[in-house]
């Protein structure tokens, strides 16, 4: 029988400031373990996926199984340089806004994988609905890094304007939709925009990312009806990384079932990944694209990770998580990974590893100083004050020209 | 031309439209096999096919979320809200997302979704049916907000509307579907048949968004009107014999000031009027701006006339409805002080 409680249940983490980090708690599959079913499965035989972990990479950094997507030597050092890129690239960023230079930044730390392999394993034409730590998605797709900071330091080059927060990036031109700081508002955004391309019979899918706090919005629940009724072309990312700002996964209903597990409910196929193993990272977002682009529908991938920095700049973890939980985390660090993947294959090397950290971080203070050039926030030059009355409407009306005068711009 | 209520007009306007582009598509709640509970959608999906006109979840901010993505994607979306009253579930999707895609993007994305939604009371819809929420959004920058007020406005506007490279909020005024209404519950229901906008093009043409009409000529007190209340309003004016000159607004993002600026700096007297609750409602946006432009040519004070600051009651309907009466009540204060 079932222990009764009839207490008011509130859930809580298994640790605290002052405790011991403790992931006993967490099961983890051994890698290779999990099978990998056609594409073109039925989405209710996805289900064992939903509970269990697709992990490719094992304790010994070689990858095995079923899912082992089987890549290059060179596709998997550019991933890792992409991945570094996003780290080095956070780092910078946390640092130039300690000291002033920018608003607010927000770090990947730890969940570079979760964006870069995704963005590799899709097509560059596919639209990307993010949110707002999968950087490594521009990375991947070769954006400018220089014009990612003058978005950041909303400076006379932002491509928004100064109109956005940093992080809040938009690329149309890299596929690559307006991030919103208002959460899973493009989840079900997504599948409109993949039920459009099917509308007008092109092969591009869309793909979504949110927080697994975030599924506990109404529009967690619309995007899964949606993409549920209308079998459209996307796949929607839970990127379970434990933690919403402070509060931990088990408040958004994560100590009942896995995140993934939801999409059966709405007769989707699940998986559920190591989301700090870049070959699982890969393998299944390219079973996903697949399955969409054969007509299949969505799938919802739940990528468990660990978000190891704070939340923002406005935010101290040592206030509701032990210290150097990050370290314990029971699957390990996505760079280090991969690395250590490659190394074992012959295909890298400390020396080599070490000479692009180094060549990356360069390449960052380089794109900073140029950056700079086009003005900061604080020092400017910015956009043209005008320009706040521009992009409303297609063309300002007669309030908005008025309110220009008012201003005297 | 041909007589056409405004279903009728509202469904000739999405037939042109959708005939013209094939990114124009149409679905709601019981908007697609069904032709919405109202019947406005109603022949679009025979005619194009399931994918242009569908019916959708139960879920406004999904349906409006949709329509943003497939706008992003080139698409031209037309999205029925059943009632008025149901549009806050989607108020994030249309306040935070819709409206400001255009601008937070810098232009490299834009979204010109229409959401059309019936409104307004006097058909015994109770608290839920009979909602007049248009100030809601015009308070949200990024969206244009048109009410109409008869068949042919409301044809043309709403092909204006679906043309529009802007996201629209379109309301219209379900007391208004089947025939013009004076106020009175107690006459026999009018039809479109005998008024000259009841006459609808059959073809395509669109009226200009952020246009108003002078519908009734006066020299002695302006009564700007939008929706059913152009009718009240005219009804008014007509029983007492007054000579008000009335403004049908049809816009309220952007609002036509230049027409109601001239019209007052005319007849120094002013009477503003929504069917919703008084409090921060759109007409006390017309007396602000009114008095801005006509301070010195007003001879007394703006009046408004409006629904009381209660929710839309059931029983006592024509209570709460703003009727001919709370306008010569409000047009004998204006001409009076």
């Amino acid at each position: 029988m079932t222990q009764t409680d009839p207490r008011f249940h509130v859930p809580a983490p298994h640790a605290r400031p002052g405790d011991t980090p403790d992931f006993s708690h967490i099961e983890v599959p051994p890698a290779g373990e999990a099978k990998r079913p056609e594409p073109t499965v039925a989405a209710h035989e996805t289900r064992d996926l939903a509970t269990g972990l697709v992990r490719v990479l094992d304790h010994n950094h070689q990858a095995v199984g079923e899912w082992d997507p089987k890549l290059d030597a060179e596709p998997l050092r550019e991933g890792l340089k992409h991945m570094v890129l996003t780290r080095v690239y956070d780092d910078r960023m946390l640092k130039l806004q300690r000291q002033g230079k920018m608003s607010f930044y927000m770090k990947s730390t730890g969940e570079e994988a979760v964006a870069v392999a995704a963005a590799m394993a899709l097509d560059k034409g596919d639209m990307v609905f993010p949110s707002y730590r999968q950087q490594g998605i521009l990375f991947a797709r070769g954006r400018d890094i220089v014009d990612m900071m003058c978005h950041c330091i909303s400076n006379s080059r932002d491509n928004l304007k100064g109109r956005q927060l940093p992080v809040h990036y938009t690329w149309a031109e890299g596929n690559f939709f307006s991030i919103s700081g208002n959460l899973t508002t493009q989840f079900p955004q997504a599948v409109g925009y993949a039920m459009a391309c099917q509308y007008k019979g092109e092969s591009q899918i869309a793909a979504s990312w949110i927080g697994e706090g975030s599924t506990a919005e109404g529009d967690f629940h619309g995007a899964l009806v949606l993409a549920s009724t209308y079998k459209a072309p996307v796949i929607l990312n839970v990127v379970n990384n434990q933690w919403a700002i402070s509060t931990f996964q088990g408040i958004a209903g994560g100590q009942a079932e896995t995140f993934a597990l939801k999409g059966q409910g709405y007769g989707l196929a699940t998986l559920r990944i190591d989301g700090n193993d870049f070959l699982a990272v890969y393998a299944a977002t390219q079973w996903a694209a697949e399955r969409a682009r054969a007509g299949l529908g969505a799938t919802v991938i739940e990528s468990y990770t660990y978000r190891a920095d704070a939340h923002s700049t406005s935010d101290d973890p040592s206030g509701y998580r032990p210290k150097g939980e990050e370290a314990k985390w029971p699957l390990g660090d996505p760079i280090e990974r991969l690395k250590q993947h490659l190394i074992g294959l012959g295909e890298w090397d400390e020396e080599r590893h070490a000479a692009l950290e180094k060549e990356l971080d360069e390449l960052v203070i380089k794109s900073y100083k140029q950056a700079e050039s086009f003005g900061t926030l604080h020092d400017g030059p910015l956009s043209p004050v005008e320009s706040i009355f521009e992009d409303v409407y297609a063309e300002p009306d007669w309030r908005l020209r008025r309110q220009r005068q008012d201003l005297g711009v | 031309m041909a007589k056409m209520n405004m279903i009728q007009s509202l469904n000739s306007a999405l037939d042109n439209a959708m005939e013209k582009d094939p990114n124009v598509i149409s679905f709601g709640e019981d908007a697609g096999y069904f032709g919405g509970v109202f019947r406005v959608t109603a022949g679009l999906q025979e005619k194009y096919g399931l994918d242009r006109s569908f019916d959708a979840p139960i879920n406004e901010a999904a349906i409006t979320a949709m329509a943003i993505g497939m706008a992003a994607k080139g698409l031209r979306p037309v999205a029925e809200i059943q009632f008025a009253d149901y549009i806050f579930p989607a108020i994030d999707q249309i306040v935070s997302e819709l409206s400001r895609i255009r601008y937070r993007t810098a232009g490299q994305f834009t979204t010109p979704v229409v959401v059309r939604t019936p409104c307004g009371g006097g058909i015994r819809g109770g608290q839920t049916h009979s909602m007049s929420p248009e100030a809601f959004f015009t308070q949200v920058p990024g969206i244009q907000v048109i009410m109409p007020s008869n068949p042919y406005d409301a044809k043309g506007l709403l092909i204006a509307a679906i043309e529009s490279p802007d996201p629209v909020v379109f309301f219209e005024p379900k007391r208004l579907y089947n025939g013009p209404f004076d106020g009175d519950p107690t006459k026999a229901l009018e039809t479109w048949a005998k008024h000259e906008k009841g006459e609808v093009p059959e073809g395509h043409y669109t009226l200009p968004i952020g246009k108003a009409e002078v519908v009734r000529e006066g020299n002695d007190v302006t009564i700007v009107a939008y929706g059913t209340l152009v009718h009240v309003a005219l009804a008014a004016a007509e029983r007492e014999g007054i000579d008000a000159e009335i403004i049908d607004l049809k816009t309220l993002v952007p609002y036509d000031i230049d027409t109601i600026a001239a019209s007052v700096n005319k007849t120094g007297r002013c009477v503003v009027s929504q069917e919703a609750p008084r409090t921060s409602g759109f007409a006390a946006e017309l007396a602000a701006q009114i008095q801005e432009e006509c301070f010195y040519a007003l001879e007394a004070p703006i009046q408004r006339v409006t629904g009381w600051d209660t929710p839309y009651p059931h029983a006592h309907e024509w209570a709460y409805f703003p009727g001919p009466q709370r306008f010569i009540n409000a047009i004998r204060e204006v001409l009076e002080a």
